[in-house]
């Protein structure tokens, strides 16, 4: 089974979701690593630092939304490595996944209608265009 | 040294110089813009943005932030414009960074992290605001024309990024348009009505005031408001490229770098400025990291000025409105309304106070000021707050603190107490608490003179090691310990 599984997470519903069904995959191989990323989304950057006093407290608050999954990984025993990209989400977590060369992405979706698909755009949806590996979108 | 300038410099070649094109393209229309709000030909905007983006690249403490004109700087301008004229603007931005090179000097740039995140929320939104407001004289009472071209611009600029992504769509929407109008010849406002554009390279000059001490008192009050809402947005931006490339920078050396940018650009015939958050944010997005991406933003603008100047005066002024709509609608805080709501009642109160002072007196320096002294008087009565917790027990009072003591909790803390009491045991107990000045042993003094007075034995507890020192030193009760009477 997988060795080196790349978790996409946002500290969303969906990416817990997404989080679960990466623990049952990486459980099934006691070598298994899942590597967590979180992107701290360019767009957002102005916003966060408006609405943070200083700059510990935004990286807190960061890493704050990654515990949750954290606690699901430690649970199931399962080794993880957690780091956090800059940049816009889409790009970042295929540039990641392909530079280091990992058996499996997994990532939840939001479940956008087409119209928010289209304003937005569909970070799954691109991850599954351009990364070179099996993805694992979970609703 | 040599590794710092490299690395400084040469580690990001390619994105660096692609980046600071798209910078140099964006940067344009919003010089032009700025110069119209300043009152000023789009000359002094334009070079000014030539020369503090091209300064800015070697003596800035923040690789890849863009500075040049901008609207805050812009905004406080106006009055000085139209009642002296240009040079006494050119005077007060010299002065202005003078005024930055000291704030920078005496480390005053660290004070900024003292001003609340509800005030630089304000700040943000009333600059989009007047940004706005000051666009709105340009499209009513104009043709209906105007209007579409207006329309035409924000659709040109919201919808096209979803499917062309390598050129601005800012670009896309003053070619096509200004195209259109030449061609159909369609009578319009353009840029050229408002001021005229010199191809040429920007001169040195000393501006012609008088060196008086009255020329001083004039702009003085300017510079200093134009230095204050300079450094505030500059840093303000800085943080933002920190976080957005995960690198630190050195404010202090901002606060110089600024003041020597604004310094040559008042000699060189250009407006002061300051950092740009949309236009750092753009150079971020777009691969910036680099001093050559600022570097390589400044010279650009001032070759396209020089090459395409004919045109850049056919741009319609509807269309650099349409634009000054985008920007204003991006620097605007949308979160703002949910923090109404969900931030605690003073904050908001702060960040609408703010606000609407900066729209009243059109000055963004003034806002900040009344924001900053408001959190403050919020902060001492929130933290004044002090309680007196009496417990009652077989042969003695217990009362336990919990609160600051200090001149602003000192007339609650001694009104707490119930002394009608007589012949008791009163242990007063500090723990929860400290004691902060003069005023807050007075308090104490008074309060246990008091039950003295009516023959109780009073033993004060738990003090902390400097309230214990504060105490010692000053308290009269402790030098007449025996009951009184």
């Amino acid at each position: 089974m997988y060795e080196k599984i790349l978790l996409a997470a946002d500290g969303s519903e969906n990416s817990l979701r997404a989080s679960v069904e990466a623990i049952k995959i990486a459980s099934m191989n006691s070598e298994c690593k899942v590597d967590i990323i979180y992107v701290a989304d360019f767009a957002k950057s102005k916003n966060e630092i408006l609405h943070t006093q200083g700059k510990e407290a935004l990286d807190f608050s960061r890493r704050q939304k990654l515990i949750p999954i954290q606690e699901l990984l430690q649970a199931k025993n399962i080794p993880y490595t957690t780091n956090i990209l800059r940049g816009e989400p889409g790009p970042t977590i295929i540039r990641y996944a392909n530079e280091h060369a990992f058996e499996l992405v997994v990532i939840g979706s939001r479940g956008l209608n087409a119209l928010q698909e289209m304003v937005l755009g569909s970070v799954s949806h691109k991850v599954v265009k351009r990364v070179n590996c099996p993805v694992l979108i979970v609703k | 040294m040599l590794e710092k300038i490299k690395k400084e410099w040469f580690s990001n070649v390619r994105a660096d110089i692609l980046a600071g094109a798209v910078v140099a393209l964006a940067l344009i229309p919003e010089a032009i813009a700025f110069s119209i709000i300043a009152g000023v030909d789009p000359m002094v905007g334009l070079y000014a943005s030539f020369l503090i983006a091209v300064t800015i690249a070697f003596v800035g403490g923040r690789p890849g932030m863009i500075s040049a004109a901008t609207g805050a700087m812009a905004l406080l301008m106006v009055p000085l414009v139209k009642e002296y004229g240009l040079d006494y603007l050119l005077a007060a931005t010299v002065l202005t960074g003078v005024i930055q090179i000291l704030f920078g000097v005496f480390k005053i740039a660290k004070l900024m992290k003292f001003i609340p995140r509800a005030v630089m929320i304000g700040f943000v939104n009333a600059l989009a605001i007047l940004v706005f407001l000051a666009q709105v004289p340009h499209i009513l009472g104009e043709s209906t024309v105007t209007y579409i071209f207006v329309a035409i611009t924000l659709v040109i600029v919201y919808v096209l990024p979803r499917f062309v992504k390598s050129i601005p769509a800012p670009l896309i929407a003053i070619i096509a348009l200004t195209a259109v109008t030449l061609y159909a010849g369609i009578d319009m406002k353009v840029v050229g009505d408002l001021g005229g554009i010199t191809k040429s390279l920007p001169e040195f000059f000393i501006p012609n005031i008088p060196f008086t001490f009255e020329t001083l008192a004039i702009i003085f009050p300017y510079s200093i408001a134009l230095a204050i809402v300079g450094l505030l947005e500059s840093l303000l931006t800085a943080s933002i490229v920190d976080d957005m490339t995960g690198t630190d920078s050195n404010k202090n050396k901002e606060a110089k770098g600024q003041g020597i940018a604004n310094i040559i650009t008042g000699f060189f015939g250009g407006m002061a400025g300051c950092a740009m958050i949309g236009q750092s944010v753009i150079n971020v997005k777009s691969g910036g990291r680099g001093r050559l991406s600022t570097l390589v933003a400044g010279l650009l603008l001032m070759f396209l000025i020089i090459v395409l100047g004919d045109l850049v005066v056919q741009i319609p002024m509807p269309v650099l409105v349409g634009i000054m709509i985008m920007v204003c609608i991006g620097t605007f805080d949308w979160s703002s309304f949910s923090y109404l709501r969900k931030a605690p009642r003073s904050d908001a109160i702060v960040m609408l106070t703010t606000v609407i002072i900066v729209v009243a007196t059109h000055d963004l320096s003034k806002g900040v000021i009344a924001g900053v002294i408001l959190s403050t008087i919020f902060f001492v009565a929130k933290i004044a707050k002090i309680r007196v917790i009496e417990k009652q027990g077989d042969d003695f009072i217990h009362f336990v603190i919990e609160g600051q003591l200090f001149f602003a909790s000192v007339e609650e803390f001694i009104d707490a107490f119930n002394y009608t009491v007589e012949n008791r045991n009163i242990i007063i107990d500090f723990t929860e608490s400290h004691v902060w000045d003069d005023s807050a042993v007075g308090a104490i003094d008074k309060v246990v003179l008091k039950y003295r007075e009516r023959q109780n034995i009073v033993t004060i507890e738990g003090l902390d090691s400097s309230s214990e020192k504060m105490v010692e030193k000053l308290a009269i009760y402790k030098k007449t310990n025996t009951i009184s009477n």
